[in-house]
């Protein structure tokens, strides 16, 4: 057989056990969130479904995919029909790069993590067309609110990975975890790290920075007028960007897949878990912070953190 | 140069964080509010005409349902109006029994408004923490009175029952444990920066506004004004404990979520030195089957409720029936510095001032 | 494969970009763009000027398309509005139009009729995102500051008109 029929199998069967992993991950990521937050606020969650709730995200799912498809009436068909699509490819996709261990990763680019920063920019797409072909202004707002949020929150992203980057020498993520073979980029970056997890909750729109989804405070933003399956991708889309996020603070914080004794895949899968419970952690405890402070904070404050940070990475690279 | 139009957003009657069916139409520009019309009505059941047609005794369970937080409260305003209308005083032992549960209930009342206040600005977890405190009070609502939400207790002239035996041991635990759960109620709040982001300077009304509104309760002492009903004309037996009033100082958010949390400790003193003062004695006088008080005379008693001045105006025209009935209901008042409190701010603040007047719509509508 | 490859994307932003100028929903068309946008990223991969597809996706697409979209919610054009004005501009329009075709049909041919080039090196082994580094920071340098002040005083000029509005 050609070599390239062999590699392009090969890589589809690649593509096919992440996709479902991912796929399996972020399913029970809802339900993880619903018991862990439910324990921190006395109480147990689900329990019915399943021995302790197991089956909860197959009730959730089946129960997603039977519901009526509203659409509403003055609502653009096409754009509304993509936006949850629009959101959900860019987090799958940015998989593609991500190494799971030395050699397990579906493929591997030299600017690996330029293309998690371009995929995840295209993600904002899928709010604002909700936003735009929902016609109602609550939508509206909200979409606004979230893609300005989205976006500005990203810049701040790829400015707290810059320090590593500085340390590391390259984009490709494979080479940035060998960089970290001594020690782990959160001793020498603990300030970029600090960014780098508030911009990250920002950006995937997780408490404290959720105001355009709060339900308390416009209804339900930008994705209001959905229902069923397409409100299911813009929740997994939400879940599977955390996972992402998670992955690229381990893989440029933690260490990657780097640990002793347990298989590298282990230990990638314990970092990621970590980080998301933070995330599930910030949002049993915190309050919402209002837009406009929510703006101010990234504008006025992390921004020049973030640059002082690269200022000083760059002066101890230098004089070192 | 594009011109920001005036947009016209409808927050309610069904929305999460109304607190009730209240209706606000908001004028803003941009996001910047500048009008509110506050829309009431939509839970209006017609009170106080019932009252009309209906004798005193009759109408006690109607009070329960004006502030649903806070049943115990109702009942009292309006079984101590009644009685200031025909002359009759209650023994000495219902008079404590009355003051420890209506403590009670302001505890649990304010417990509901710091969970829902808390999760309207998204902290989730404070509002299971202050149930689970609240359940206790309602376990000991039950077991002395037979309900929970729509109690129904107080009678004209006493009190039906007596505390069982079983409820002072288990008084006196909650009163131990109480101070360490508003502790990690505050842990959670009170110095989170972000908690301190959104209510500090927010909603703001000063103590000359408030006066001239007629804002009473804990929404008045947080803008430093010191009135509480308890201490400037004491009614039942408030004049024998020592308690403090709290006030904030600048009348924003803040200042009234502590002020609150603050009344919740004080309650505790007032409850821990009800409990050791109650004396011996009979549950109630003796009253008429048909109570009918004087002809033409007419009273207004106000008491501290757990929202602000709770007040019973009450007309008799001889007959066993009122001739008419008026509530003041705190949260009615209260409401109309919310148009006040939001001018210039934003959206999301209009949430946070609505926790922080707590209203409830039943009082506001009857 | 590279052929048919550079034909689909090639085919794939002409087919987007017409679709731009021809759809009645102005969002539509925005989207367009940022389809166009992709293909374009997509043939610059072909290029293997890999980095530069990722910056064009991560800045054309992914920032300044948005803030176009947000204009076109802020400015809120009724989406029925079919413009078929043309100004009086019909036959200024076509002359032009006319000309620009010659002129790619003259550089096409040049291309078709020319000599196969041997297709450019890889300019460093490394990977194009240290070479564009290097090249940026030492001979484009002094275009690259220039670019920088040209956003700096765009920037300082959209702050002073939304400040005036502001302060109205």
């Amino acid at each position: 057989m050609p070599t390239v029929v062999v590699e392009i199998i090969v890589v589809l069967v690649k593509i096919a056990v992440v996709f479902g992993a991912v796929a399996l991950v972020v399913a029970y990521l809802t339900y993880l969130e619903r018991k862990v937050i439910g324990h921190m606020q006395h109480r147990m969650g689900p329990m019915r479904v399943g021995w302790h709730g197991l089956l909860q995200p197959i009730a959730d799912g089946l129960k997603l995919f039977t519901k009526e498809d509203i659409i509403p009436s003055q609502a653009d068909r096409w754009v509304f029909f993509l936006a949850p699509v629009v959101s959900l490819v860019p987090a799958f996709i940015a998989y593609a790069v991500i190494p799971f261990d030395r050699n397990f990763y579906i493929t591997h680019l030299n600017i690996g993590v330029l293309y998690i920063l371009a995929v995840s920019s295209l993600g904002v797409y899928g709010i604002v067309m909700a936003g735009w072909a929902s016609n109602s202004k609550y939508a509206i707002l909200g979409s606004f609110r979230s893609a300005a949020q989205m976006f500005s929150y990203e810049i701040f992203l790829g400015f707290s990975l810059i320090g590593p980057l500085m340390i590391a020498g390259s984009l490709d993520l494979v080479k940035i975890v060998d960089a970290q073979s001594k020690v782990w980029f959160i001793v020498y970056q603990p300030v970029a790290f600090l960014l780098f997890l508030v911009a990250a909750t920002a950006e995937t729109n997780r408490v404290p920075f959720d105001l355009p989804e709060a339900e308390t405070e416009l209804v339900a933003g930008f994705h209001t007028e959905y229902s069923g399956m397409k409100f299911a991708f813009f929740f997994m889309a939400e879940y599977a960007n955390m996972v992402i996020v998670g992955a690229m603070a381990s893989v440029l914080f933690l260490g990657g897949w780097s640990g002793p004794v347990l298989p590298g895949v282990i230990w990638f899968f314990l970092k990621v878990m970590a980080f998301i419970f933070l995330f599930i952690w910030l949002r049993a405890t915190l309050p919402r912070l209002r837009y406009d402070q929510l703006m101010y904070m990234g504008w006025k404050v992390m921004f020049p953190i973030a640059i002082l940070n690269i200022v000083g990475t760059g002066l101890v690279i230098y004089l070192l | 140069m594009l011109e920001t139009k005036e947009l016209i957003l409808n927050m309610g009657p069904q929305h999460p964080s109304t607190h009730g069916v209240l209706r606000l139409v908001l004028k803003l520009e941009g996001e910047t509010i500048v009008g509110t019309d506050v829309v009431i009505g939509y839970l209006h059941r017609g009170s106080e005409k019932i009252a009309e047609n209906i004798p005193y005794f009759e109408f006690v369970p109607y009070t329960d349902r004006l502030d649903y937080t806070a049943a115990l409260s109702s009942n009292l305003g309006y079984v101590m109006a009644v009685e200031k209308l025909s002359n009759i005083r209650p023994p000495e032992r219902a008079e404590y029994i009355r003051v420890i549960l209506t403590e009670f209930q302001r505890i649990a009342a304010h417990l509901v408004w710091l969970g829902t206040h808390a999760m309207d600005l998204g902290a989730m977890t404070v509002f299971l923490y202050c149930f689970r405190e609240r359940e206790t009070i309602l376990d000991f609502f039950e077991m002395i009175t037979g309900a929970r939400l729509t109690i129904n207790f107080f009678r004209i002239g006493g009190v039906p029952a007596d505390l069982p035996p079983q409820f002072f041991a288990r008084a006196w635990e909650f009163l131990e444990t109480f101070p360490d759960r508003i502790k990690e109620y505050e842990a959670l709040l009170t110095r989170n920066k972000i908690w301190l982001k959104r209510t500090k300077g927010v909603a703001v009304i000063s103590a000359e506004d408030a006066i001239d509104l007629g804002l009473t309760g804990p929404s008045l002492r947080g803008s430093g004004v010191s009135f509480d009903i308890r201490r400037a004309e004491p009614y039942s037996v408030y004049d024998r404990f020592q308690f403090d009033i709290p006030i904030g100082e600048k009348g924003d958010v803040f200042d009234r979520y502590m002020v609150r949390v603050e009344e919740m400790r004080q309650s505790i003193r007032i409850i821990r030195q009800g409990l050791e003062q109650i004396p011996e004695g009979d549950l109630m006088t003796r009253v008429p089957r048909k109570l009918k008080p004087p002809a033409g005379a007419e009273v207004y008693v106000r008491i501290e409720a757990p929202k602000g001045e709770l007040g019973f105006y009450i007309v008799s025209d001889g007959g066993e029936k009122p001739y008419r009935l008026k509530i003041r209901g705190p949260s009615f008042v209260n409401l109309q510095s919310l148009p006040l409190m939001v001018q210039g701010g934003l959206v999301a603040d209009v949430v946070a001032a609505i926790g922080s007047i707590d209203v409830v719509l039943g009082e506001v509508d009857r | 494969m590279e052929p048919f490859f550079f034909f689909l994307f090639a085919a794939g932003a002409v087919i987007s970009a017409l679709l731009v100028i021809s759809r009645r929903n102005i969002m539509h068309c925005a989207l367009f763009l940022v389809l166009t946008f992709f293909f374009v990223a997509a043939i610059f991969v072909l290029l293997n000027a890999e980095f530069l597809a990722a910056v064009q996706v991560l800045v054309y697409a992914g920032a300044i398309m948005v803030l176009f979209t947000f204009v076109i919610f802020l400015v809120h054009i009724p989406r029925t509005e079919k413009i078929r004005r043309t100004f009086g501009q019909k036959n200024l329009a076509l002359a032009l139009g006319v000309f620009l075709g010659l002129e790619v049909a003259y550089i096409v041919y040049g291309a078709i009729s020319a000599p196969a080039s041997p297709a450019a090196a890889p300019v460093v082994q490394g990977g194009n995102t240290e070479s564009f580094g290097v090249a940026l920071f030492t001979r484009f340098l002094f275009p690259f500051e220039i670019v920088s002040v040209l956003l700096l005083a765009a920037m300082i000029g959209a702050i002073v008109l939304a400040k005036k509005e502001i302060d109205r």
